[in-house]
């Protein structure tokens, strides 16, 4: 009898649960369906779901149309840059919290969480002109230092907890048998710290190359990223869905496969630790 | 010795971090404050004069200033509402027994690694154009009129597209705190008796109380920015009604060029943002004493 009930539970919450996880990723699906389809097909009413000629020249056009590729280099140049080196800057600052904290140390914590509170439209001003009078505007560069510093705090908040992680007596041992800081920093502590050091990047990877609002603003053409691209699909004479499906399609399809590997990271980096 | 060069460096390889963090902290907010008190605007370069609190009185008494807090306050409040009940209802499912739940894990997630600007385009399009849109064919096919989004309801249509890019964040929260909560406890409840009713209201949800204010809070300081998704869908129109204040100030300041109440606008979203984070850095800070 028990058995039953829970065999048709199981039966009931696995038909719920499909159709609200089909339903959420539909939008995406549609997408993907049509950047496959003609642009007429795209358009057309009534739509069809599967049956229609499938063609992949939507992937050319882009490329040859718009320069796909000079926009998606700037996104990995963008987010690759800012991760890298908001990781140099990151590791010592929270390598140092972690194992010699003071008693500021907490306090050192919110108040780098506290920066990353700060709304980017309240500083939006005063960085557009500076970046206008030192020739920041649509570079590389640029863009690259303010999604570094705007990441920061996250990055530093995640490998803090991460390290925290660390059993001390391991360094202890090291200590003992006299290992200097900067060999118990390579030889003891790093091997630990990959798995850390790799989330992290991972999180704030996908961070990067989805932000939208430091890159609309601050960049038009030769720095401008992916999400200023897929922007440019916009303005109302081109309706091209097709296309930007397809532009879409290859804009997220990196970020949306790491994203899937990084989703027990993603809770902990973006609750600062508050969520386990 | 050991302990005192271990001081030094520790505070070493602390400072870049700290410096920088300090100084992206400090310069630009002064500069915002400084701007705002100077009639400036960019088409009228070298005019600049100090006007006090002029630009503020003329941001705070400017009608778009009204209409575009109450827009900000009714985005946020709505995707915090929808986000929130969907994301307690999606989460209690994937807790149950279901076959393949990190296959719809995957795919519930989705959405939250889309780039702002590719969900509000495909929504925008594929979805919800008033004559080739999906949503269209299907409200046509039922015999009803087709809703035009973005002109009849284009608020409702922002608070829709932003809400499934936020109902992943707050299911997968969600659901990791379900997951934490003790299997016994619920257990004994349902022992003692308890349906599930009162099992959700008396174990499930108490327990659920922290990890909701913390997406509570966290959503609300990316919500009080939402600014992709104006920008390639509505600009903010129809007339002021999807004009939140983060694209107000963005109108003002790099299309109408007025940098002082720009800045005086800019000073007003870091006040708001401020009330909230007291409150998230406190929770937060609590949390790293345990």
């Amino acid at each position: 009898m028990a058995r039953i009930a829970t065999r048709r539970q199981v039966a009931i919450s696995t038909a719920a649960a499909w159709l609200a996880g089909f339903l959420i990723f539909f939008p995406i699906l549609w997408m993907v369906l049509a950047s496959f389809k003609t642009e007429l097909e795209a358009f057309a009413i009534p739509p069809s779901f599967l049956f229609f000629h499938w063609t992949t020249e939507n992937y050319a056009t882009v490329q040859e149309r718009s320069d796909y590729l000079h926009h998606a280099l700037n996104s990995i140049i963008i987010a690759g840059g800012s991760t890298l080196i908001a990781m140099l800057i990151a590791v010592p600052a929270a390598w140092s919290m972690a194992f010699s904290p003071t008693k500021r140390t907490k306090d050192l914590l919110l108040w780098m969480l506290s920066t990353k509170m700060m709304p980017p439209v309240g500083v939006l001003v005063p960085i557009y002109l500076i970046w206008r009078d030192v020739g920041l505007l649509d570079s590389l560069s640029g863009l690259v230092f303010i999604l570094c510093l705007g990441n920061l705090p996250i990055v530093v908040w995640m490998l803090f907890t991460y390290f925290k992680e660390i059993p001390r007596d391991i360094l202890e041992a090291a200590r003992m048998d006299g290992a200097t800081i900067g060999r118990e920093l390579v030889y003891v502590l790093t091997p630990m710290a990959v798995p850390g050091l790799a989330s992290t990047m991972l999180l704030n990877l996908i961070l990067a190359w989805n932000e939208a609002f430091w890159t609309l603003n601050l960049s038009t053409l030769n720095a401008a990223p992916l999400t200023v691209f897929i922007a440019s699909y916009s303005s109302p004479e081109g309706l091209f869905w097709a296309k930007l499906s397809a532009a879409s399609t290859l804009a997220i399809a990196p970020i949306l496969v790491l994203g899937w590997f990084s989703q027990r990271q993603l809770v902990r980096g973006l609750t600062f630790g508050a969520v386990k | 010795m050991a302990t005192r060069q271990t001081q030094i460096l520790a505070r070493t390889l602390l400072t870049p971090a700290v410096g920088l963090l300090f100084v992206w902290m400090i310069v630009p907010l002064a500069l915002t404050i400084y701007f705002a008190t100077l009639h400036y605007n960019l088409l009228d370069a070298g005019s600049e004069q100090f006007v006090g609190f002029e630009n503020f009185r003329y941001f705070l008494t400017d009608p778009a200033f009204l209409a575009s807090l109450e827009n900000t306050l009714v985005l946020v409040g709505s995707v915090l509402l929808l986000t929130v009940v969907l994301g307690i209802l999606l989460a209690l499912l994937l807790d149950q027994p279901v076959i393949g739940r990190s296959i719809v894990r995957l795919m519930v997630i989705a959405p939250f690694f889309v780039m702002p600007t590719v969900s509000a385009l495909v929504w925008k399009n594929l979805l919800m154009h008033p004559v080739s849109g999906l949503l269209a064919w299907i409200t046509r096919s039922f015999g009803l009129t087709p809703i035009d989004w973005f002109n009849d309801v284009p608020m409702l249509a922002i608070i829709l597209i932003v809400s499934w890019q936020w109902l992943p964040f707050a299911t997968l929260i969600l659901l990791t705190a379900l997951q934490s909560l003790d299997e016994e406890q619920k257990e004994a409840a349902e022992m003692d008796g308890a349906g599930a009713l009162s099992t959700f209201t008396y174990i499930t949800l108490p327990h659920l109380a922290r990890p909701i204010t913390v997406v509570i809070l966290i959503e609300t300081i990316f919500l009080l920015t939402v600014f992709a998704e104006i920008f390639v869908t509505t600009g903010g129109g129809p007339g002021l009604q999807t004009t939140n204040i983060a694209f107000l100030i963005y109108s003002q300041a790099l299309i109408q060029y007025d940098v002082g109440s720009a800045s005086a606008g800019g000073l007003v979203a870091v006040v708001l943002a401020n009330i909230v984070a007291f409150f998230l850095v406190r929770i937060v800070g609590r949390n790293l004493e345990a």
